[in-house]
């Protein structure tokens, strides 16, 4: 216990230490260049510094830099292409350890005129944010959050999301079970609230594709026990135990903070493979994903960040470049200006999936296929063939706007 | 005339046709997956022969000679010459890193070469092999196309989203057009007066002046019962009487034959899965696609606007040239 205790410490330290180093980069919210000059289009990452939860295994440790080193080479990119527009990108990076850091520090940068907003906090802490009357014209792209809930009762106007909703992950791979006709999954959820969601989100996709939940359990099992020496003949019981007399096609696991899911594969009672959050897992971005140019980013992620690039760097990644695509084609600086534009049916992102994504007008959810990895091979992506749709095919993920709750006007 | 000389003539015109089939061109296949060039008899369409050339050959271009063919080989990092008479590698050139597609200078010294991964352009002097100079670009860089008079180049990158206006002598950045989402290909209309823009992600070609600089029309793509998505234009052909452009869309698996009057959209041709690069027979009668889904090559009678047959090819077939 000591040995993690320290392990994540020294992790804190060296979030710490990277935002530190980040902070020597010059202040991003100047007031507006002066005619001449480069335009200036400054952008404000807000981070809560949280202690990621630790990892069951110790193969993927997080990176202190995850997000912020995606935001970085997105920022790298606008900033070649404003070379040739006469514009010039910044982005000042603040991260805070609790709530109150950070609305202090969101409140600190509005004042000093920034509007535009990246931010990676969680979905209570980003309404707080969205909701300050000082925010009313600001926007802010949430690049880490895939709660649905901020996409329907809790959506805001001044808010825009790029990373998929757990509707849309779970579609994506409701979809795919209809094309495989694998009809019936046992489920196995966690116990965070986070497990809960998404196991929430698998239960009604499952019914919107008629895939049947055959058994839907919790998983309370202990996960301290397995660090013992002995601790995988327990484990091992207690999978063969939680699968016994079910008969199914899939295990589907809700664990979003990977605390047991990489632990079901071959100890279930039956062979049968697992998906969710391991497993076969639907996902914006994977190291295993190279096609339609991905291979590009994730060679110039690797060369920059000298690690491969998560789903997290990724969410970064779009909702800086999203910025820098609504003021290039805008040729503006003006906050509002590129607000607009986001919000616009002429928005496109070209993000590596070999299509143009767009903010669903509805909730401000990004559209977008969405790749079903393992942790070696693309699997699929979703949307599957024959899932059809009048405007984008893309909207048979997630909630589409007749079922949408969100009520932005 | 006497029917013996009829007779002679008639045998005469007979060797001549011979003597044409003995020559016949050929078709030039970079087949990506396979690392091999798939060599077709443009006649017979019977592979002739399939060369191993390096690593992940894309961007194929004939010499000005026709002697040779110049291969990227993109995760070899160099430019392979083929021998056509011999059909071996005979030569490598440098290119810099990810070497793509590229555009050869009409003297038939130069070539331009976008390296994707390296946010710049490289020239390289095919005489000595070597890249004399490298001009910086925007984000991946990749469709390269060299003006008729040889003065400008211009350059498209994929996530700026731009086509570059290079001069070729100073090598000075001349303006920067923006266009659609992740543009692939660059083609000038034969009085260079027009440089034609293809965008994957946007599905749309911007047709830019060349003098203002300016994009003056934008084509967009619909293809009824195919979705909007799939409709990615990558490889843009534009006939040799300039009455036509012939435009690759991708997983669209279709050729849009497009007026270059009125820049309307004619007919959409059906032709193998994931279409991206295509090549003119030398009397601009026929037109081949390199199909990279369905690893085969559709041929195209230009003057019915009908696609005639398909070949099967190596894997991942990339780009296709026609040659002797």
């Amino acid at each position: 216990m000591l040995g993690r205790a320290l392990r994540v410490a020294l992790m804190f330290v060296a979030t710490f230490a990277g935002v530190a180093h980040a902070g020597e980069q010059p202040s991003a919210a100047a007031p507006e260049a002066a005619a001449g000059a480069p335009a200036h289009v400054a952008l404000v990452y807000l981070a809560l510094s949280v202690k990621r939860s630790f990892p069951e295994s110790y193969l993927d440790q997080p990176p202190a830099d995850e997000g912020l080193a995606g935001a970085a080479v997105a920022l790298a990119d606008d900033n070649t292409t404003g070379r040739f527009t006469g514009q010039d990108f910044t982005l000042d990076p603040v991260s805070a350890p609790d709530e109150a850091g950070v609305i202090a520090a969101f409140h600190d940068r509005l004042q000093k005129g920034a509007r535009d907003f990246v931010t990676d906090v969680p979905a209570s802490l980003l309404l707080k944010l969205a909701d300050l009357p000082e925010a009313r014209d600001a926007t802010l792209i949430d690049a880490a959050d895939s709660d649905d809930m901020l996409r329907a009762e809790g959506c805001r106007r001044d808010v825009l999301h790029v990373m998929p909703s757990r509707a849309m992950l779970a579609d994506s791979l409701m979809q795919y079970l209809v094309v495989k006709n694998w009809r019936r999954i046992m489920l196995l959820a966690g116990q965070s609230d986070a497990d809960k969601l998404y196991a929430d989100a698998i239960r009604r996709s499952a019914k919107k594709f008629q895939i049947k939940i055959v058994a839907d359990k919790p998983w309370t099992f202990n996960p301290a026990e397995q660090r013992a020496d002995t601790g995988h003949f327990e484990v091992n019981t207690e999978v063969a135990n939680i699968t016994q007399g079910v008969d199914y096609d899939l295990l589907v696991v809700a664990d979003e903070e990977d605390n047991f899911g990489d632990d079901l594969g071959y100890r279930a009672t039956l062979a049968r493979p697992v998906a969710g959050t391991q497993g076969l897992t639907p996902t914006a971005w994977s190291r295993v994903y190279d096609e339609t140019g991905a291979t590009q980013l994730q060679n110039r992620f690797l060369r920059a960040a000298h690690r491969w690039m998560t789903e997290r760097d990724y969410g970064a990644w779009m909702a800086v470049r999203a910025f820098g695509e609504a003021a290039i084609r805008t040729h503006s600086s003006d906050p509002a200006v590129i607000g607009a534009y986001l919000r616009s049916s002429k928005f496109e992102l070209a993000a590596f999936k070999g299509e143009r994504l767009s903010f669903r007008a509805w909730d401000g959810q990004l559209r977008q296929p969405v790749l079903l990895a393992d942790p070696r091979s693309l699997v699929s992506i979703s949307p599957q063939p024959g899932f059809l749709h009048e405007f984008f095919e893309t909207d048979t993920l997630g909630v589409d706007q007749p079922e949408s709750t969100c009520h932005l006007n | 005339m006497p029917p013996q000389l009829k007779c002679g003539l008639a045998a005469l015109s007979l060797l001549l046709l011979a003597a044409g089939t003995a020559r016949a061109d050929h078709l030039y296949i970079s087949n990506e997956k396979d690392n091999t060039v798939t060599v077709v008899d443009a006649t017979s369409l019977a592979i002739v022969k399939t060369v191993p050339v390096g690593a992940r050959p894309r961007g194929l271009l004939l010499a000005a000679d026709h002697k040779s063919l110049y291969v990227c080989t993109s995760d070899a990092d160099h430019i392979e010459v083929l021998d056509l008479a011999s059909l071996a590698v005979t030569r490598t050139l440098q290119s810099g890193p990810d070497p793509e597609t590229f555009a050869l200078s009409p003297d038939g010294k130069t070539l331009y070469v976008s390296n994707e991964d390296d946010n710049q352009v490289s020239i390289v002097d095919i005489a000595s092999g070597r890249i004399s100079d490298e001009i910086p670009t925007g984000v991946e860089p990749e469709g390269m196309v060299v003006s008729p008079d040889g003065k400008t180049i211009v350059n498209t990158s994929e996530t700026t989203s731009m086509a570059h206006f290079i001069d070729a002598t100073s090598h000075k950045m001349l303006a920067s057009v923006l266009v659609g989402s992740r543009p692939r290909f660059a083609a000038y209309t034969k009085d260079g007066g027009q440089v034609w823009v293809s965008s994957e992600v946007g599905g749309n070609v911007s047709v830019i002046d060349s003098a203002t600089h300016k994009v003056i029309h934008t084509i967009a793509f619909a293809i009824p019962g195919v979705p909007a998505e799939t409709v990615q234009a990558v490889g843009i052909n534009l006939s040799p009487d300039g009455k036509w452009a012939f435009v690759a869309l991708g997983p669209a698996n279709r050729v849009a034959v497009v007026d270059t009057a009125s820049y309307a959209v004619k007919k959409y041709l059906l032709v193998g899965q994931r279409v991206w690069h295509m090549d003119f027979s030398f009397d601009g009668k026929t037109l081949y696609t390199a199909n990279g889904v369905s690893n085969d090559m559709s041929v195209i009678d230009v003057g019915e606007m009908k696609v005639t047959k398909s070949v099967p090819v190596g894997h991942l077939p990339w780009g296709v040239v026609y040659g002797p």
